[in-house]
């Protein structure tokens, strides 16, 4: 972290206001927050709350902890087991097709950088469930891929209703989450240091590892975090590009909730919950100064 | 040179694969077949159709509707908290951003269900209200988060002058504070819209049976076949936003270009 010293000398903070109550002016503004405060804890933490007592109650009202137990049967351990694989493999795909990406949009010399954004986000005007559905159609056997591939010769794609094809679903859907972090730290590098590095003898490949990405770090881990979770978690996307022979964790949950087990969903919610809570920690240890305006 | 090429070719390779799924749907809104497997030759006739379909129309008003609420109630809320936040203390801060971050981090199957469970262990019946109150949840966070980084540009001692000049602390706030910082709820608001138009699984477990919006009622058709309509409603959807971010674009750029003679 030597590098966030070397930033922090070249950019000494503006002088602290000690007084932080009025760092606007403004005094008593409080109560303000007083609707939201009301509204996060009706809305997230009492459900929270339900959630937890579902799941470690059973329908006659007794403690147990075979809801959470349940994911021990085969059939769930095994549906966690292939949504912790599929999403990490996704995670890492959309790193490694995000990063060179956010890098190249962050060198153009577009002058707004909301354009850039507006690019990446304006497919999800488009229903999400609807683009993933028009993926059914680019990978069927006769479909529009496989035609191309046909007409160049080259041996036809078939991963549709496979693991792969959920995969890059995943990456389809989630790459935007991951692409947007990166790029909004990477445009926020200051240049001098960056030529710095180069004056002082750095070839670009020592540049990019020791200056560019140990300051882009917060980017990826937020753009890791908003990717993993919702890939962990999904059941629309194994449902509509999986058939329906791959159960995800997220499946299980949804079809327990479906056919009117409660306590068991929500016991396995809450191992999903562990899983969330783990990158959650994560994601705080390298975002404590950004409070989450990095993610946008 | 080669660079140059290599790169603009990698951008090219992932805005083709961001938007193909895209040029399919807005191709079928033309096809004159019903089935997504085969084309049956250009047609406008599921453009007609989409105005005639009652059930379509009252998804897409819900849709609108709902997103429109939200958006709107979460941007006063959650601008209001974004403004007594900033001026908080750093303990009580970090517990308030904490709180702002469970939702946005929290899985939206998760969310979706301890609403769900929340709303039935209150007897309250699932509906419109149900949906409108979730959509609230997960919309207000993405506000404050939009809101933040431009309260914390803003340069406190305009708004003091305001008042040593007489105004009050409400005028003060509207003439002084709000301009400054509307670009961010702006950005929260249109940010919160699109989250909300585009949401399926949290509505999907709070909607009850009554009402659909566009994203449930698709999901009931995966199996059977989607209607055409809806892609033409989508591609429509997708164009006016389209139109719309060009114009607002170009607005944008002539407003910049006298600037840069000067």
């Amino acid at each position: 972290m030597k590098i966030r010293n070397a930033l922090n000398v070249k950019t000494p903070k503006p002088p602290s206001q000690k007084n932080e109550g009025s760092s606007l002016g403004i005094r008593n503004v409080k109560w303000l927050s007083f609707p939201y405060i009301l509204w996060m804890v009706g809305f997230i933490i009492i459900p929270l709350i339900v959630i937890l007592y579902y799941g470690l109650t059973t329908d006659d009202k007794s403690f147990t902890l075979d809801n959470i137990g349940a994911i021990l049967h085969p059939i769930n351990l095994k549906a966690l087991r292939i949504a912790l694989e599929q999403s990490l493999i996704s995670t890492l795909i959309c790193l490694l097709l995000a990063y060179p990406l956010a890098m190249i949009l962050s060198k153009s010399k577009m002058k707004s950088n909301s354009f850039i954004v507006m690019i990446i986000i304006l497919p999800m005007w488009m229903n999400f469930l609807l683009r993933t559905i028009a993926w059914q159609n680019l990978l069927e056997r006769t479909g529009i891929i496989n035609i191309v591939l046909k007409f160049f010769g080259l041996p036809i794609l078939n991963i549709i209703n496979t693991p792969k094809a959920i995969i890059l679903g995943m990456v389809y859907n989630f790459l935007p989450f991951m692409v947007l972090p990166i790029y909004n730290v990477l445009i926020k590098i200051d240049k001098d240091i960056i030529n710095a590095a180069r004056d002082l003898g750095a070839n670009s490949v020592q540049t990019f590892l020791k200056i560019i990405l140990p300051l882009s770090l917060p980017g990826v881990v937020s753009g890791i975090t908003m990717v993993f979770v919702p890939s962990l978690t999904t059941f629309v996307i194994s449902n509509i590009l999986g058939g329906s022979k791959i159960v995800l964790i997220g499946n299980v949950i949804e079809q327990q909730f479906r056919i009117g087990n409660w306590h068991i969903g929500s016991g396995l919610s809450l191992v999903l919950m562990i899983f969330i809570l783990i990158s959650m920690a994560v994601l705080s240890k390298y975002d404590k100064e950004s409070e989450g305006s990095g993610l946008w | 040179m080669v660079k140059r090429f290599f790169e603009r070719f990698y951008v090219g390779l992932i805005l083709l694969f961001l938007y193909a799924p895209i040029i399919i749907l807005i191709i079928l809104s033309f096809n004159g077949s019903k089935s997504r497997a085969k084309w049956g030759g250009f047609t406008l006739k599921w453009y007609k159709a989409l105005f005639q379909n009652q059930s379509i129309m009252n998804a897409l008003y819900a849709t609108l509707i709902i997103a429109i609420l939200s958006a709107f109630i979460a941007t006063i809320i959650g601008t209001a908290a974004a403004i007594a936040i900033n001026s908080m203390k750093k303990t009580p801060r970090t517990i308030m951003v904490a709180i702002t971050n469970i939702p946005m981090l929290n899985a939206d199957i998760v969310t979706g269900i301890s609403l769900m469970l929340l709303f039935v262990a209150l007897k309250y019946t699932l509906g419109f209200s149900s949906v409108l109150i979730s959509h609230i949840t997960f919309n207000i966070p993405y506000v404050i988060l939009s809101v933040m980084p431009k309260l914390k540009q803003l340069n406190p001692h305009t708004y003091e002058a305001a008042l040593d000049l007489g105004a009050s602390p409400v005028y003060a706030f509207f003439k002084v504070i709000l301009p400054d910082i509307f670009p961010g709820v702006l950005t929260g608001f249109f940010l919160a819209f699109t989250l909300s138009l585009d949401d399926f699984v949290i509505t999907h477990f709070t909607k009850g049976p009554e009402i659909h919006t566009l994203s449930t009622k698709i999901y009931t058709e995966v199996r059977k076949g989607i209607k055409p309509e809806i892609y033409a409603l989508s591609t429509l959807m997708f164009v006016t936003v389209l139109l719309l971010l060009i114009i607002i674009n170009r607005k944008n750029a002539e407003k910049k270009e006298p600037d840069k003679k000067v």
